[in-house]
């Protein structure tokens, strides 16, 4: 005989929570709990440079109607969509090519070369755009030494531009690998088939192909959109601190001005912002994959 | 010659890609103060001077220690982690795996501080002066380096055999036994890459170790309060380049044991980390 408890200590779903509780007590202390603590102080009052166990919106109505962190919330949120833009759009054609043109022994060594650049010095690699964009960069005095400009060019340093570049650089591996995946998972029948049907090839691609690697393009668009928004080193290294992100916003706040409150009030309206923008993202694919059915 | 346009644009996407680190060695061997064209000769004195670094001695070591640490502590919750998910269905997966993996996509910043409050916070209760050290590092590390861990050892528990395991149970193993006599012995190759792969991202993780250092920075750290003065760059530039090198063999081993292990399964290599 045995009781209810016994049963349920032996099943499947005891197992698994057993044997998964060490990670996911991991995850509730250090970063559930930290998060969702955030989230209260950011209704707690703040007067006089200490924290108050009185409740307010008045962190939150500062985070939305002052136009400073207006300003730069949209900012960043203009500087994530452009990265995700170039990123996604340059990456597809690479993962197309090594998914559809390469030998299946050749798609590891691709793919490793792809991912290399990206388990370098995050930082070196910032620090290097600089480097190549800056006043007396790599571009503005190989085209003095060609005679192709007269003056140093002033339009990609210290610029939103060079900040998105520089993300579109180091998130490029992210954009890639589950677009390939995608790919890769494409009966290659279908192609055929499209073709055999009287459709081109890049009409096949725009009916067939693109529409069955959505998930990809998807997976892609949220694994970059979203920490791009919270990026803190590239504004402060490509941008001189000239240029301030959300996040350098959130830290100054945070730490250097220790107004704790508004800080966690402006980074969960931040988290709200991308998470609304992504459910959006999810709504309008589920619509063009409904109707290209 | 298949693709050929879209073979041009991936070679150009490549050296896009490797710009910026193949820049490294030309500026760590120029003999000039000034991260800038024109070239002015070839010295290696920036390596002499990063050499004469005590302080970068030290954050290296400190570095090398929390990385040692972080992915010893990742792979092991990893472990665990895609053992479950592989294996067992239980209510709320969904939820707790998705809670373990956010830190992927979830922005650095927000999550170091908001630990950092936590510690501070927890400290100023338990009356602590300085509770910032290198194991408030490394917690944050395990965090950030946990779902990279999962997602190589998922594939290694998923190309799995089941029946191996349960002809060992059997042959009168217990649970324990087999999983150390014939699990552990075949996921091992994944067990060493994510150990590889959770160790380059310990060295190379700025964010978190930027907020919860204590007194001892770490090498990003390091390297990033030496930006802020142009005469110390170079020396930077030389120290990316040694760094540039080490990872590149690591993951070449990382790789290694990878591909092996789906070839020791049986399995078909799909290729990538991720």
């Amino acid at each position: 005989m045995s009781t209810a408890f016994e049963r349920f200590t032996r099943s499947e779903a005891a197992t698994g929570w057993l044997v998964v509780s060490p990670t996911a007590l991991y995850a509730i202390l250090l970063l559930a709990a930290p998060l969702a603590t955030i989230v209260v102080m950011s209704f707690l009052f703040f007067s006089n440079g200490s924290i108050t166990s009185s409740f307010t919106m008045g962190n939150y109505l500062t985070a939305w109607t002052d136009p400073i962190y207006r300003f730069v919330m949209l900012r960043s949120l203009f500087v994530s969509c452009l990265v995700t833009l170039a990123t996604v759009v340059l990456a597809y054609p690479v993962a197309y090519f090594v998914s559809f043109h390469l030998a299946p022994n050749k798609k590891s060594l691709w793919l490793f070369l792809i991912t290399i650049p990206f388990w370098t010095s995050y930082l070196i690699r910032v620090f290097l755009w600089k480097v190549i964009l800056g006043y007396n960069g790599v571009i503005n005095s190989g085209l003095l030494g060609l005679g192709i400009i007269e003056k140093p060019l002033t339009a990609f340093n210290y610029s939103t531009g060079a900040i998105v570049l520089t993300l579109a650089h180091a998130y490029a591996p992210f954009a890639i690998l589950p677009i390939f995946v995608a790919l890769e998972k494409i009966d290659r029948s279908l192609l055929e088939a499209g073709r055999d049907l009287g459709e081109g090839y890049f009409r096949t691609f725009l009916r067939v192909t693109l529409p069955l690697s959505m998930t990809g393009v998807v997976s892609a668009v949220l694994i970059v959109f979203i920490p791009t928004v919270g990026d803190y080193v590239t504004p402060l290294l490509i941008g001189g601190g000239k240029i301030p992100l959300i996040a350098n916003v959130i830290q100054s706040q945070m730490l250097d001005i220790g107004n704790k409150p508004l800080g966690s009030a402006v980074a969960v309206s931040a988290m709200m912002i991308v998470a609304a923008v992504s459910i959006l993202f999810l709504a309008l694919n589920r619509r063009y994959l409904r109707a290209n059915r | 010659m298949k693709g050929g346009g879209l073979r041009v644009y991936a070679i150009c996407y490549l050296l896009f890609l490797y710009a910026p680190i193949a820049l490294l060695p030309i500026f760590a061997f120029n003999d000039a103060k000034i991260i800038a064209f024109p070239l002015s000769g070839f010295t290696t004195k920036w390596f002499v001077d990063m050499a004469n670094q005590p302080e970068l001695g030290k954050a290296l070591k400190t570095s090398l220690f929390i990385a040692v640490c972080a992915s010893i502590l990742a792979t092991i919750l990893g472990m665990f982690a895609a053992r479950a998910s592989t294996r067992y269905n239980f209510p709320g997966k969904g939820g707790i795996m998705g809670l373990i993996m956010l830190p992927l996509v979830l922005p650095d910043v927000i999550m170091a501080i908001s630990l950092l409050v936590v510690i501070l916070q927890v400290a100023n209760w338990l009356g602590f002066d300085n509770p910032l050290t290198v194991w408030t590092v490394v917690l944050g590390h395990v965090l950030v380096c946990t779902p990279f861990t999962i997602a190589i050892l998922n594939s290694s528990f998923l190309t799995l055999d089941r029946s191996l395991e349960e002809a060992a149970i059997d042959l009168g193993e217990t649970k324990l036994s087999t999983f150390r006599l014939v699990t552990l012995p075949l996921v091992m190759p994944g067990i060493i890459s994510s150990l590889l792969i959770a160790f380059t991202i310990s060295i190379d993780e700025f964010i978190t170790s930027f907020f919860l250092t204590g007194t001892n920075p770490t090498l990003p750290v390091y390297i990033f309060s030496q930006f802020r003065f142009p005469a110390k760059v170079p020396a930077m530039m030389a120290l990316g380049t040694l760094l540039v090198l080490s990872s590149i063999v690591l993951l070449g081993i990382a790789e290694y044991f990878r591909r092996r292990g789906i070839r020791r399964q049986g399995g078909k290599d799909t290729g990538g980390f991720l």
